[in-house]
């Protein structure tokens, strides 16, 4: 079996790649970008460089840290919900053919229509913003875990479930020995894409409700200053949100490799 | 003594229309090692899915005047099944698989793992307790799942093809030991094959099946006495009575 594998390069390689390699890619763009900043003398408030951007960051860290953490939350509780809603939503579609059948059209509904269509309408009706910017980035997060989790219960090895139902297996075992552990490969892939949805889904929604001024969320930081034409914080609080997205989705990565890499193909690195 | 199961004018046709099987006139006795021997898709499979009660009968009875008290329908604790892939979880370990249907009967702690132990050590897995399947080979995965029928203490294992994907050097080893352990422990087997050499390698009776829709066409007893180890496999008499029953097959098939 081992013949036909194409042989992988060694450990060491591969994490230097990995790592190493868009690592450098960033270190050159970062220095041409002030490079050229600096030798066609373009104004701060056209095209900051790094280093001006980096400096801002830390100057205006005391508003930009809170603002952060704020639209943390939202990602967060709203990933929460998601995950706990997408998941039992998917047990019960799982669990009865026409629930599945009558409910998935209208999550399909709320996946496809755009948030910044719905996000003006819930922020109306809404009174506590935190809650209205809760729902906004709900309604993007929880699709994919629904989808994908349901997939996963509906995929189980059917000679596993004849087996169970040969023991006298009831539902509520075939679900949680059989179906929910077949499902998690599914279920952090979905995940992953909810994570970064979700930070998402809190942005749009803050740009979204920006007008009303109440927020202070890393969105509305970037409304304000580029009311103020303060072109760096704008791409301070940009790369804020960047990173964010980058520390999510590394994270779900990570926890994806830790749940898995005893059994998943996906998580298995071969031996070479 | 009665038999233990019958079969009574049996016959499946599927949904789909297609006559699997049609009057299937059967007993079995407790303690013999039964095999269903017929070319790929006479039904010979959908037997064995109906003796352990996962499809119904589309007409005809079965009925288990051996076993003491009636099986409920759907669960029969008496009956351990092996499929032809090794059917694992592939997230559980090894002790984990087969500790399955224990945790299902809801089998104490303590009494469990004695069990699982003692499955392990019957099919030679010992200090692989903690592996996970992708990390054992075919023969070994195949073990687990016999391990795994073994851990209710079944009183019919019924086995599909079960070695039908391994390679030849690891089938015999896995016919020696299924024969060893059957011998120690008296269990029923009924066991679906398409091969002459395995059929009449392991049991005491062989059902040849025609082709679909599948018809028991002739009952085989083979006298040759246990234990059947390598000398046997070269015998002339082994020789003699796999061209016997392949002849019937033959038979069968043009039947």
């Amino acid at each position: 079996m081992s013949d036909d594998v194409p042989r992988p390069r060694s450990r060491r390689d591969s994490l230097w790649l990995k790592i190493g390699a868009p690592l450098a890619i960033g270190i050159v763009v970062l220095i041409a970008w002030e490079a050229m900043v600096r030798v066609n003398e373009i104004p701060w408030y056209i095209l900051p460089g790094p280093l001006s951007i980096a400096e801002t960051m830390v100057r205006d860290w005391h508003m930009l840290w809170p603002s952060l953490v704020n639209t943390l939350q939202v990602t967060a509780l709203a990933l929460l919900v998601a995950v706990v809603g997408g998941f039992s939503l998917a047990v019960l579609f799982a669990s009865a053919r026409w629930i599945e059948l009558s409910l998935f059209p209208y999550a399909v509904i709320l996946q496809v229509t755009p948030i910044v269509a719905i996000a003006p309408l819930i922020i109306v009706y809404v009174d506590n913003l935190t809650i209205a910017l809760l729902i906004c980035a709900w309604i993007v997060a929880f699709f994919p875990i629904l989808s994908n989790t349901t997939i996963g219960l509906n995929s189980a090895d059917h000679n596993l479930l004849d087996l169970m139902r040969l023991y006298g297996a009831r539902r509520w075992q075939i679900l949680w020995f059989i179906r929910v552990p077949g499902a998690l490969p599914f279920f952090l892939g979905g995940l992953r894409i909810s994570g970064g949805l979700a930070l998402i889904g809190a942005i749009v929604a803050e740009f979204v409700a920006g007008g009303a001024g109440s927020g202070s969320g890393l969105a509305f930081r970037i409304l304000e200053a580029s009311y103020r034409l303060e072109i760096p914080r704008m791409y301070a609080a940009l790369f804020l949100i960047s990173g964010t997205g980058i520390l999510i989705f590394l994270s779900f990565t990570g926890l994806n490799h830790l749940l898995l890499r005893r059994w998943h193909e996906s998580a298995i690195r071969r031996e070479g | 003594m009665p038999p233990l199961v019958t079969l009574s004018g049996v016959a499946k046709r599927f949904p789909s229309g297609t006559l699997a099987v049609e009057r299937v006139d059967l007993a079995i006795e407790a303690g013999s090692f039964v095999s269903l021997l017929g070319p790929s898709g006479c039904g010979k499979s959908t037997i064995l899915r109906m003796i352990a009660g996962l499809i119904e009968p589309s007409s005809g009875r079965i009925d288990w005047p051996g076993l003491t008290e009636a099986a409920p329908t759907g669960a029969h604790p008496e009956l351990g099944f092996v499929f032809q892939e090794p059917t694992l979880m592939p997230w559980a370990s090894v002790a984990d698989n087969i500790r399955l249907p224990l945790r299902v009967a809801g089998v104490a702690r303590a009494e469990a793992d004695a069990r699982v132990d003692e499955a392990i050590r019957m099919v030679g897995l010992e200090g692989f307790f903690r592996s996970f399947p992708r990390e054992l080979s075919g023969g070994m995965k195949m073990r687990v799942s016999i391990a795994r029928a073994l851990v209710t203490r079944p009183r019919v294992l019924l086995m599909d093809e079960p070695f039908a994907a391994l390679d030849e050097i690891t089938r015999f080893r896995l016919n020696n030991d299924l024969l060893a352990l059957w011998q120690q422990l008296r269990w029923t087997v009924v066991f679906v094959t398409h091969s002459v050499f395995e059929s009449v390698y392991l049991s005491n009776r062989i059902l040849v099946m025609s082709a679909r829709p599948g018809r028991i066409v002739e009952d085989i007893a083979i006298g040759a006495p246990y234990p059947r180890d390598d000398r046997f496999r070269v015998s002339d008499e082994y020789g003699n009575l796999c061209r016997d029953v392949s002849r019937s097959l033959h038979r069968a098939l043009a039947a």
